[in-house]
């Protein structure tokens, strides 16, 4: 299996003092789903913040480590950010839809990076809206204003928007904690399909979500990596005994 | 005891009650005493003379023209220097300053924003002005320019202030998504963030106008008080005179109940009427993006 991120020895430490990732080191395969999950505060979204250098913005205090995606550090500070975050796409746990039409939402992403022709922006509308299982609710009335969309179809569209620019890796950070149980299975099909295609990173809103979606999965405990390992293991046969109570609803 | 609370509870509703409706009153009661005293102008002097171009009341020419347009090029003058360097500073301290840069300066922003107005008009007489004069070479520093640059001033802290708040009030969620789809900072502050705050903006701006339409201690002692008028941008350089400024002047001197006095009274209504104006223009604007927010949301 081909590994399309390496993480070594990654700290991090913001400037109020706390530490939110403590010496992580982790391989994420390509083409699979990933799953990071663990109590809050466990430096879940920390890292996956790391992912595509969005912790740039926050008040990070230090950073120590390396973060190879296809080899090359990504914590460099001559890295292209935007080029990277066109590359690592990410989808947050509330949908955020900017104030544009259905199809604005997903061609904004293209528009930035330049691309002006007509027709590729109506063949990633439909290729990535059909990606995220949303073409069929949407595609008559792509012109809508996105706001008017139900909560669930929201998350499926911030979805769809992120592989509208073709990215390798797709992190999603609680995708479906604020979604019904149907508007969950629609987003947790779509991420099958999605694996086949891209390196997927999913941080769960609960244990039985990283159960069954998960090709691997990393627990974490307090910034950090207690164990990683197939989902199956982890889900079945943990080794550590933490991980083994958190998994069985001991705590957490 | 329980009837005590009730008491309580009575007295203090109808006290919150009063205040509230105490803001009606005192407008109304302010816009029905102006209404007795300026009315009586239309009757006084004909309507073609009170739209003339010469406004010499002493011997009964009182064309009012000159001194609107004189305000109306002062507060867009001021509007040109202060919603684009106020809009500039908001962004600049909501969303790119550090955060200690930040808490320095918005304090100290707000600060000017309660410097008196005559202590500016003080500075625009012994700086500015003589700069002006010397620097452009014109016959007197005290021009129009001189007091948009003033009121810009003037207007600065009110539209700095407000617009930050709404710009700090865009979750950061809207700024997380647009970086993450690749944008620039740039990108994100004008695309994303500046539009979402859009209707705090324009509050921000519209107070800032209405703040320096209303100004009077300043553009007296800068603009050089000749009631000519402006017809163009290229009036600037040249002596005005504001509505507010030939109220505040003449006020002290006229006869109690002569056509003069109804004619500054008649001023004082036509300045109310634009600030309504500009008040209703932009409540009407952020209502009607509401009524489309709610449509779209329902």
């Amino acid at each position: 299996m081909k590994n399309k991120i390496i993480i070594e020895n990654l700290t991090l430490q913001y400037s109020d003092g706390t530490e939110s990732l403590n010496d992580i080191s982790l391989d994420i395969p390509a083409n699979a789903t990933t799953v990071l999950f663990g109590p809050a505060g466990g430096g879940k979204s920390s890292l996956l913040r790391c992912l595509n250098r969005l912790n740039d913005l926050a008040d990070v205090e230090s950073v120590s480590g390396k973060i190879l995606l296809d080899g090359e550090n990504i914590l460099d500070p001559k890295l292209d950010v935007i080029a990277l975050r066109r590359k690592v796409g990410m989808v947050f746990a509330r949908p955020v839809v900017l104030p544009f039409s259905i199809r604005g939402n997903l061609t904004y992403g293209l528009e930035l990076a330049g691309e002006k022709r007509k027709s590729r922006h109506d063949e990633a509308v439909e290729r990535s809206l059909k990606l995220a299982a949303l073409w069929e609710e949407v595609h008559d009335r792509l012109d809508d204003p996105a706001i008017a969309l139900s909560g669930g179809q929201q998350q499926r569209l911030c979805l769809a928007r992120s592989l509208a620019l073709e990215p390798d890796v797709i992190l999603l950070d609680e995708p479906t904690s604020g979604l019904d149980p149907i508007s969950t299975s629609k987003v947790e099909n779509a991420l099958i399909e999605l694996k086949k295609q891209y390196t997927v990173i999913l941080v769960p809103h609960s244990v039985q979500q990283a159960a069954r979606t998960s090709d691997y999965a990393a627990f974490f405990l307090q910034g950090k990596l207690v164990e990683y390992a197939s989902g199956t293991e982890i889900f079945t046969n943990p080794k550590n005994q933490r991980t083994e109570d958190y998994v069985t609803g001991r705590f957490g | 005891m329980e009837k005590d609370l009730n008491w309580r509870e009575f007295i203090i509703t109808r006290l919150i009650k009063f205040s509230g409706y105490s803001a009606i009153i005192f407008v109304s009661l302010i816009f029905f005493f102006l209404l007795k005293e300026g009315l009586p102008t239309l009757s006084e002097v004909p309507l073609g003379d009170l739209f003339a171009l010469r406004w010499y009341p002493i011997e009964s020419y009182y064309g009012i023209l000159p001194l609107i347009t004189g305000s109306l090029l002062v507060t867009i003058g001021a509007g040109i220097i202060a919603v684009p360097f106020g809009i500039g500073t908001a962004i600049y301290l909501s969303e790119i300053a550090p955060r200690w840069v930040r808490n320095l300066l918005k304090p100290l922003v707000e600060l000017l924003g309660g410097l008196p107005s005559v202590v500016l008009g003080f500075l625009g007489i012994l700086i500015l002005s003589p700069a002006l004069r010397v620097s452009l070479n014109l016959p007197t520093g005290l021009t129009a320019l001189s007091g948009a640059l003033l009121l810009g001033g003037i207007a600065i802290p009110t539209v700095v202030s407000i617009a930050e708040d709404a710009l700090d009030a865009v979750p950061k969620s809207y700024r997380d998504a647009a970086l993450a789809l690749g944008a620039t900072r740039w990108q994100t502050i004008w695309r994303v963030t500046l539009p979402a705050a859009r209707s705090g903006v324009l509050t921000a701006v519209m107070l800032g106008v209405g703040r320096s339409i209303g100004e009077t201690m300043t553009v007296m002692m800068v603009t050089g008080n000749a009631p000519a008028l402006a017809t163009g941008l290229g009036d600037l350089f040249s002596p005005i005179r504001t509505m507010t400024a030939t109220i505040a002047a003449e006020m002290g001197e006229v006869a109690n109940a002569s056509t003069h006095y109804h004619v500054l009274f008649f001023i004082g209504m036509v300045l109310f009427i634009i600030s309504l104006i500009v008040n209703v223009t932009a409540s009407a604007v952020v209502f009607r993006q509401k009524k489309r927010a709610e449509r779209v949301l329902s």
